[in-house]
């Protein structure tokens, strides 16, 4: 009789912590699925930089120190999508979206170039690139924190850590709208 | 059950697995319409005829489902004479669904333009990697870049969720229960004077079964597949605006739809359900509203706007 029901609470266990362990396995592969996508429209971004920098160059001859900032940042954002966390990588293209805003800003100083077909084209496919990382990242963080959440509730959070699973990154890009601390006046 | 699950905290796998039973119950329950019609066909004709009659139905069953789940968008989409357009045309379209695709975490559909001023779109296919959103000349002209956003998310909102897949499968399972209610319906006629000789007491009742059921069928299949889609726009309605982050966007888009009094000349009664809003323009209020393809517009705009 006892060995009947040890027998029936093993198997309850087991039964437990293959659930636990699949449910687990499909979140995390959720998770990797959205990172991909938030990749391939960095890598896009990547790409559109050295035509836009080309672009300005042509017309804006004296604004060296903005093309080596952006230059360098691209740079340092393409060496961080090689290897890097979420966060370090978030960092990276932070440092390239202040770089490039610079670039626009010194554009606007240029109105012969506002007028130029590749110029305009190259703006507009950054801004919808932009958009595009930035639904893939609400998709991203949305999947992490589903997976975070179950890995850190009780009582998944008491073995979780025996398979070697860890909580995921959030993907956090500087949202300049969205960010700014409102003044307060007195 | 639409106004119990709160979109907020429905992902889209939620959905998409609700919808997977959903569709199962609805194949089940067609599939006893189709067998009880095929049973009393069968049975009015040759007594005893009835189990008879049952694998033809059954057949005529899956081989329509079969039809429907793997060229019933295409079909769907022919009638509607939408045109697939190439990444480098519509370039403002392709960049929003692309955006919100992303967003939803589903590849980008497949884009078809109707030259058509009434603005309208839909969504079709049977499944996120099959799927195809058209939309209208008149959508493209008359909506600015939120309104737009607004109604492709409602659209991928479908995507996501499955709801092509169940809305692709009752089209055309409503199609069947109706063509086998008109084959019944036809042939009472022309076996009438033969059938009388035969008729005893048993017959007289299956022949008042047949002919309820050929009556009565379609209409309620009908009501089944306009209950679905009903419920449906609502939670694409909530599910697109919590994409967008916008409501107002949609909000304002359904109200120029409402505004525009031109019907869609390519919507037929069939495809009618599938698009964002009723394109028909022919909303009689008779039966309380059960035979209508949409919840009322102005209903869902101020759902809208109190999020």
């Amino acid at each position: 009789m006892e060995l009947v029901v040890l027998i029936v609470i093993i198997a309850a266990l087991a039964l437990f912590f293959i659930a636990t362990y699949n449910r687990l396995i499909t979140l995390r592969q959720r998770v990797k699925e959205a990172w991909a996508d938030i990749d391939v429209q960095l890598k896009r971004r990547h790409d559109l930089i050295p035509n836009l920098v080309e672009t300005v160059k042509g017309y804006a001859t004296h604004e060296s120190t903005v093309f080596q900032n952006v230059t360098q940042a691209r740079a340092a954002a393409v060496a961080a999508g090689a290897s890097a966390s979420p966060q370090e990588r978030a960092q990276a293209e932070n440092m390239l979206t202040t770089a490039l805003r610079s670039v626009f800003a010194v554009a606007e100083n240029y109105p012969q170039l506002q007028a130029v077909q590749e110029f305009k084209d190259l703006s507009e496919n950054l801004t919808a690139t932009e958009d595009k990382i930035a639904f893939a990242r609400r998709f991203y963080n949305g999947n992490v924190r589903d997976f975070n959440t179950a890995l850190q509730t009780f009582p998944t959070n008491v073995f979780a850590s025996m398979f070697g699973f860890k909580a995921e990154e959030y993907f956090e890009l500087a949202d300049t709208a969205a960010r700014e601390v409102p003044q307060v006046k007195f | 059950m639409s106004s119990a699950e709160s979109p907020a905290r429905l992902s889209i796998y939620d959905a998409a697995a609700a919808n997977r039973w959903r569709t199962v119950v609805l194949i089940a329950v067609f599939t006893a319409i189709i067998a009880l019609l095929g049973y009393f066909v069968g049975e009015y004709f040759a007594p005893g005829g009835g189990l008879a009659a049952l694998p033809f139905a059954f057949a005529l069953a899956v081989g329509s489902g079969l039809a429907s789940y793997f060229a019933g968008d295409q079909i769907i989409l022919a009638q509607s004479r939408a045109r697939e357009i190439g990444p480098d045309q519509e370039k403002v379209l392709h960049d929003v669904v692309e955006a919100l695709a992303l967003g939803l975490g589903i590849p980008t559909p497949k884009l078809y333009v109707i030259e058509d001023s009434a603005p309208n779109a839909f969504a079709t296919g049977r499944d996120p990697r099959h799927a195809s959103v058209a939309v209208t000349r008149g959508l493209l002209d008359k909506m600015d870049r939120t309104e737009l956003e607004g109604v492709i998310a409602h659209e991928l909102s479908h995507v996501g969720n499955r709801d092509i897949r169940v809305m692709l499968l009752v089209t055309i399972l409503v199609g069947t229960v109706a063509l086998l209610a008109d084959w019944m319906w036809r042939s009472f006629f022309w076996t009438r004077g033969g059938r009388r000789e035969r008729d005893g007491g048993g017959n007289a009742i299956i022949a008042v079964i047949a002919i309820a059921l050929a009556l009565l069928t379609p209409i309620i299949a009908t009501l089944i597949q306009l209950a679905v889609s009903r419920q449906r726009e609502y939670l694409a309605d909530a599910s697109g605006a919590l994409l967008t982050r916008y409501p107002s966007g949609l909000a304002s888009a359904l109200r120029k739809i409402a505004a525009d009094p031109e019907p869609l000349e390519v919507a037929n009664k069939a495809t009618a359900s599938l698009y964002i809003a009723n394109p028909l323009k022919d909303a009689p209020a008779f039966f309380d509203h059960l035979f209508d393809t949409h919840p009322p517009i102005e209903e869902r705009i101020r759902r809208l706007e109190a999020m």
